[in-house]
């Protein structure tokens, strides 16, 4: 039953937030905190896990079907009986659901174990794990929703948790407002998300998955649609996709979003809720297979994206925010491949990336833990002999998202870059490329500055640091294992053949079944073979690391004369480009003030107006009064008056 | 004989509302309830004459007297608190006369006392007749109003207790 | 003698409006409770009067319906009468006015 894989975070979710969340077992049933602790774990950890093994059970299941037959559909009951609108509460798991629910729920599992040994200290841990197992729960429908009513009350849940789960320390002011300004951003995309719904009930006349893409399979029935309706219909999905996976303009939300607990981090901004626009997006592979002008606009969106995010990553101190960006750059990574119809390369990239970005997020939160709190770079260094795994396996995360040769990064990212070139797409492939040097360059810097060289940590915290707890450690060796060796079920064919192997592209054999349209197309000028463009992506990741080697290994204080000699660069890459500000001008400072000028006509006149009316009542209720005596004479008098009157009218009419 | 119990009725009525000792008050109308009996009587109503001495005459104004007694009430003096009011009271009065004269009038047209031989006027005002129709189809308010005295008796009871002070 | 019922509905409606008068004009509490007897009466009267213009026994019945009524209403009357007297020493119905406003 593939309803067990999304209820049982929510049964988890539940009892903690009931029994613990709420303070009842402390107040009421008189519990102690070490108990409740214990518990919270086993149910909050342990139902992800059941999630997570169940989810492989039906992996298991679907590997043995074939191969056109991949999916089992599961409906548990009508939810909207509405007419033509009929919506129900219905499973899909085919092969593209199958690889994110594995990703959520194992990743999601390591990270619950994780945030065992980070949030320890925390007062309000119970509650930390209810909102973690609420968005597990919702991300799951998300994935696994048959419709897109469905797909929708996914994408809202897991909006919902981040706001819950940023804004999480919500005493500080400044946390609670970014907690605020990720629910607004996602809040727009959505919009466009919606309309695009709207769009597809009024051309396909249904939202559930297999009717509506059966008739965008049509050819006869897509022939009476006009082109620029699937165009407006990607346009508008794609919009709700740039506002949850933070693309161009809606990714403001995701470096703020940094305020949350940082394993937070790792789960929500890193493996799984900014992947749902790709999922999203490649689901709906038959939509942009047939708009070669959405295409465009969502590679072009992408390649930007990606750029830009690499450029403000460059120069950023916070280890956190340099993530962020990253994230971003990475997720710019995935929507071009999509856009170029390479779904299963964009995929498989979404998956690599989960393993290495978590594995990144989860050790700088163990560095932030050592090192009580810091979070600026300029302020570690030297961290490699003190906190040796957390080196280690965060050193295994950089060399794979730059690129290096045989980690997992290496395969997912390639194929990417081979999918722009043989498409077409020459000027995004070297935007692309571009975007390889600087995100080794940002990486190795980061990890350079971190780990190695003297160190600059202030003494009053040397004294402290020691290695994270096992709950902090094995996370972080898992991933690595996972961010070295996972690449290995994407290899390439020509690859492969090198080996003697053939057919080893695994991975996009299996997500393929539920890829209905691919247009790989190949298209013709093909000055680059394949292996070429392999020795570019190679030499790109070689040239990022060695000028980081250089700036801050060799020769530590060159950075610094860079950035006076190109200082008006310098300063808007390390202020974002103050798009920020852009923004706040544009957009909020309009809307704060007319806000509070509706706010003011609504005191004043609306409700003066009722207040009004009740004034008038009582009025006219005091002037009523006076006639209320007492004394019986008048009353008698007045109902006789009134009786002779009631007579006349009679006898008149 | 319609005419002589009449305007004894009248002089009855006029008479309660004329003393100023509540006792003859209550005397006179004794007076006015016997002499509308008699009228019962003239309109072939047996049975409810003899009621309306037996109930209203009979326990009513006793009541009455009881209570006037037990209190020791003194005579009080017909001060009216505006020199008009008796005026405009009498000019309201006089217009609900007319008024309804007017729609007695109405009346006229369908109805007369009907004679006492006919048919269907078999036992029209005795005991059976009025049982008849009490117990068949009047029963349901009956009943009523026999819930409607326990009232009263519990009401009576709970007012009218000394409270402990 | 030629009694046509109109004869007794005027002196119903004399009696009623003699009653009416004494209701308001007067201030003792028990001549007001009396001259409330004797509208009743006579609205008791245009019953039974209606009652054998027309050959029916329901006015009979809702006479006798009407007296039972006006018996239990003097009962309670009288007791709240004597309540308050007992409280205010007058039975006045200008002074009895607390139920003002």
């Amino acid at each position: 039953m593939i309803v067990w894989i999304v209820l049982f975070p929510l049964i988890g979710a539940v009892i903690n937030g009931l029994l613990f969340a709420s303070g009842l077992w402390k107040k009421a049933l008189g519990g102690d905190e070490h108990t409740e602790n214990s518990i919270t774990n086993i149910i909050g950890c342990g139902a992800v896990l059941i999630s997570a093994i169940i989810s492989t059970y039906y992996f298991v299941q679907l590997l043995s079907l074939d191969p056109s037959e991949r999916q089992i559909i599961q409906e548990l009951f009508v939810w909207i009986p509405s007419g033509e609108f009929t919506v129900s509460f219905e499973f899909l798991f085919d092969t593209l659901s199958c690889v994110m629910a594995l990703i959520i729920t194992w990743i999601g599992f390591l990270i619950h174990i994780y945030s065992i040994g980070y949030m320890h200290h925390d007062k309000a841990y119970a509650k930390y794990f209810t909102y973690l197992n609420i968005f597990v729960f919702f991300m799951l429908i998300l994935v696994l929703g048959n419709n897109f009513p469905l797909m929708f009350v996914g994408w809202e849940g897991v909006g919902l948790a981040s706001f819950l789960l940023i804004g999480f320390w919500y005493e500080d002011t400044e946390k609670a407002y970014a907690g605020r300004k990720a629910f607004i951003v996602n809040r727009i995309g959505d919009f466009g998300f919606i309309l695009g719904i709207f769009l597809i009930f009024f051309i396909f006349g249904s939202v559930n998955y297999q009717e509506v893409f059966g008739m965008a399979l049509d050819a006869s029935f897509m022939s009476a649609v006009p082109a620029a309706v699937i165009t407006a219909i990607g346009l508008l999905l794609f919009v709700g996709a740039v506002g949850k996976s933070a693309q161009i303009p809606l990714y403001v939300w995701l470096p703020d979003a940094m305020a949350g607990p940082t394993p937070v981090s790792a789960l929500i901004h890193a493996a799984t809720m900014v992947t749902a626009g790709a999922y999203m997006m490649a689901r709906c592979n038959v939509f942009y297979s047939q708009s070669p002008t959405a295409q465009m606009i969502v590679v072009s969106i992408a390649a930007f994206t990606a750029l830009l995010a690499a450029s403000i990553a460059l120069t950023q101190n916070d280890i956190k925010k340099v993530l962020a960006y990253s994230t971003v750059s990475q997720l710019g990574y995935m929507f071009m491949a999509i856009g170029v119809g390479a779904y299963a390369a964009g995929l498989f990239h979404l998956v690599t990336h989960a393993f290495f970005k978590a594995l990144l997020f989860l050790g700088s939160g163990s560095v932030i833990h050592v090192l009580s709190g810091e979070q600026d770079i300029r302020k570690m260094g030297g961290l490699r002999k003190l906190i040796p795994i957390t080196a280690i396996t965060f050193l295994v995360g950089t060399l794979a998202i730059a690129g290096v040769p045989f980690l997992s990064g290496f395969f997912s990212k390639d194929e990417i870059l081979a999918a722009l070139y043989d498409r077409g797409y020459t000027i995004h492939w070297i935007i692309a490329l571009i975007t390889v040097v600087l995100t080794a360059l940002y990486m190795l810097r980061v990890y350079l500055l971190t780990f190695e060289g003297k160190t600059r940590v202030s003494d009053s915290i040397k004294r402290y640091i020691h290695e994270s707890p096992y709950t902090m450690t094995i996370p972080l060796m898992v991933l690595a294992a996972l961010s070295i060796l996972g690449g290995y079920i994407g290899v390439p064919d020509f690859m492969g053949k090198v080996v003697g192997l053939h057919d080893t592209n695994l991975f996009e054999h299996f997500v393929s079944s539920s890829i209905l349209i691919d247009n790989a197309k190949e298209v013709g000028h093909h000055l680059f073979g394949h292996w070429a463009l392999v020795g570019f992506s190679i030499g790109g990741a070689a040239l990022g690391i060695i000028i980081a080697f250089y700036f801050y290994y060799i020769k530590p204080s060159a950075p610094e004369k860079v950035a006076k000699d190109i200082e008006p660069l310098y300063e808007a890459s390390l202020n974002k480009w103050y798009v920020d500000e852009l923004y706040d001008y544009i957009f909020v400072q309009p809307f704060s003030y007319i806000s509070r000028k509706a706010s003011d006509f609504d005191i004043h006149y609306i409700d003066g107006s009722v207040n009004g009316i009740a004034n008038i009542v009582k009025e006219m209720a005091l002037t009523l009064q006076t006639a209320q005596t007492g004394v019986i004479r008048s009353y008698a008098t007045l109902m006789a008056i009134g009786a002779a009157v009631i007579l006349i009218l009679i006898v008149l009419l | 004989m319609f005419y002589v119990f009449a305007a004894l009725a009248l002089a009855g009525a006029l008479l309660v509302i004329s003393f100023k000792n509540p006792v003859s008050s209550a005397l006179s109308l004794v007076l006015t309830l016997f002499s509308t009996a008699v009228l019962f009587v003239l309109l072939l109503a047996d049975f409810v004459a003899v009621i309306q001495i037996l109930v209203y005459a009979g326990a009513i104004m006793i009541l009455f007297l009881f209570t006037v007694m037990f209190l020791n009430l003194k005579p009080e003096a017909l001060k009216f608190e505006s020199k008009n009011l008796p005026f405009k009271v009498s000019v309201l009065l006089a217009v609900l006369l007319f008024v309804g004269y007017f729609a007695s009038l109405g009346f006229k047209k369908g109805l007369s006392l009907i004679n006492v031989s006919s048919s269907n006027l078999e036992g029209f005002g005795t005991v059976e007749g009025v049982g008849t129709s009490l117990f068949t189809d009047y029963l349901l308010p009956f009943e009523l109003t026999s819930v409607l005295i326990i009232v009263a008796i519990i009401g009576v009871v709970a007012i009218a207790k000394k409270r402990a002070n | 003698m030629n009694v046509s019922i109109e004869h007794y509905l005027i002196l119903s409606a004399i009696l009623f409006v003699i009653g009416a008068y004494g209701i308001i004009a007067r201030k003792n509490l028990i001549i007001v409770l009396m001259s409330l007897e004797l509208m009743l009466n006579s609205a008791n009267l245009a019953f039974v009067a209606f009652s054998r213009a027309l050959g029916d026994m329901t006015g009979h019945v809702f006479m006798i319906m009407s007296i039972t009524v006006a018996a239990a209403e003097v009962a309670v009357g009288l007791a709240l009468l004597v309540s308050i007297y007992s409280h205010r020493e007058t039975l006045d119905i200008d002074v009895l006015k607390i139920l003002k406003g």
